[in-house]
């Protein structure tokens, strides 16, 4: 099995912290990894290294096997300036090919079909016109989620992503990742508290607590 | 109809046709980017780099250079990218920049305007620059065609990267984990809205550049819903705000940058009622 991603002595912090120190792991493609632990345990800022949104104080993270920043999709948590922004669900979804291309003025057929499969996925079809700060903190994490998985080809990072959702949109929402997982061999790594729910679906679990910094 | 005979007397002046196409062109820039600035809390960004190019401009008629744009421009677009492109990840840093570099800046040039004074009337010519009360009827052919070209080139910019720019500005994290070149592209903004800055004190002068930025995208915003159709109507209310501000303040002889903003504010409080009346019913 074939690394994705190789993090080498990789030592992450903030200010004058670290938060991850020394950590060498491996996330092989075909994973299905969760990222489990306390408040302020790292697996957050580990995350974020993996995403490239931190330089690591020391050490590495390196994609591998061909793998590329636009190949990944990212589920970050909803931002204070995400609450009150004037945008369309269907806009925020699209913007997720972004990083597909350098120069991208505007979106083709199969584009927007693939943006409107990923909100069929995550049942926010209804709400392509809708705009974002109208919606409630569960739709407004499944219009994220989707734009996550219309980027996504090969590796999915998902930071706690069934915060705010009832139990029901919960369990639909790991249907999708299992789903994803097996069929189209997507790659997994998901921060999550949901311990019981990592245990029956991850492949690996990474955990946080035990780790001594 | 003696007031329309007014307004086409006026409009024979080469000065008052500069005035109109200089303002048009401005107050669309300005509004285009406000809404990402805005967007992105740096609506102060305006009003500091406006005063860094007061300042800027203070060193440039001390040095008695031949164009001040060639000092004024470079100073602004370098501190714009200081402010932008540095502590994206620590707000209150960026903040208190804005405001230690703006007041510096503004008192720098003061002092410069005042020790080294080429005209007997200090105090007039700072109010001038700040203001830009008459500044901008006293544009040059030269002027105007710098600004055209300018703010063509920052249209251009806006229109080609505007996914880009609304990716950024929606969510700038996961725009930098799924490949954008999120640095690049702040890197942009910060240029463009330095250009913005300082072709926007030509019309309104330094201390009202920001109601330039930050009101058409506030209007825009109460109203509208979707990205576009907030960026199109900023744009619309902005250059509309604009153009009727000239046409009062010629007729009435009032300063150009106030009465501009006056409209501005007008129009925000009309789109405040009808998002509040569309709230009701």
């Amino acid at each position: 099995m074939s690394a994705l991603l190789k993090c080498r002595q990789l030592t992450l912090g903030y200010g004058n912290k670290d938060v991850v120190r020394d950590l060498d792991y491996d996330v092989n493609a075909g994973d299905y990894l969760c990222i489990v632990g306390r408040n302020g345990s790292g697996k957050t800022t580990f995350l974020r290294g993996l995403a490239g949104l931190l330089s690591p104080r020391s050490g590495s993270v390196e994609l591998c096997d061909g793998l590329k920043r636009n190949q990944i999709g990212f589920l970050p948590q909803i931002t204070v300036v995400q609450k009150d922004f004037p945008a369309t669900v269907e806009e925020i979804v699209l913007s997720a090919f972004q990083g597909k291309k350098f120069f991208l003025p505007f979106y083709g057929r199969a584009q927007r079909e693939r943006a409107m499969e990923s909100m069929a996925l995550t049942r926010t079809e209804s709400l392509a016109k809708s705009c974002f700060r109208e919606l409630s903190g569960g739709q407004k994490q499944r219009v994220l989620l989707a734009r996550a998985l219309t980027a996504a080809e090969r590796l999915l990072l998902l930071d706690e992503p069934v915060t705010g959702l009832d139990p029901e949109s919960a369990d639909s929402m790991y249907r999708i990742f299992a789903d994803l997982h097996r069929e189209k061999n997507m790659t997994i790594v998901m921060v999550t508290h949901d311990i019981e729910a990592a245990q029956k679906e991850a492949s690996r679990v990474l955990d946080f607590n035990s780790m001594t910094v | 109809m003696p007031l329309f005979d007014t307004l086409l007397y006026y409009l024979d002046f080469p000065f008052v046709r500069y005035a109109i196409v200089v303002g048009v062109l401005v107050s669309l820039c300005s509004s285009l980017l406000g809404v990402t600035l805005v967007l992105k809390r740096y609506s102060y960004i305006g009003d500091g780099l406006s005063h860094v190019a007061f300042g800027a401009l203070a060193v440039a008629s001390v040095l008695k250079l031949s164009s001040n744009m060639f000092i004024i421009l470079p100073v602004t677009i370098a501190v714009a990218i200081l402010l932008l492109c540095t502590g994206k990840d620590a707000r209150v840093k960026g903040d208190a920049a804005i405001a230690m570099v703006s007041v510096s800046a503004l008192a720098i040039g003061y002092l410069l305007m005042n020790v080294f004074s080429t005209s007997a009337n200090v105090s007039g010519d700072v109010c001038t620059t700040l203001f830009g009360s008459t500044s901008i009827l006293t544009l040059k052919a030269s002027d105007v065609y710098l600004c055209a070209v300018l703010s063509v080139a920052v249209l251009v910019t806006f229109v080609l990267f505007y996914h880009k720019i609304f990716s950024i500005t929606f969510d700038e994290h996961f725009a930098k984990a799924t490949g954008v070149h999120a640095a690049f592209f702040n890197l942009l903004i910060a240029v463009i809205t330095a250009v913005i800055i300082v072709l926007a004190m030509n019309l309104v002068g330094a201390l009202l550049v920001s109601a330039l930025v930050v009101f058409p995208a506030l209007s825009a915003m109460r109203v509208f819903k979707s990205f576009f159709s907030v960026t199109v109507a900023a744009a619309s209310l902005s250059v509309a705000c604009s153009l009727v501000g000239i046409l009062i303040a010629i007729l009435a002889g009032t300063p150009v940058g106030s009465t501009i903003v006056a409209m501005d504010i007008v129009a925000f409080l009309l789109c405040y009622i009808t998002s509040l009346v569309r709230g009701r019913s």
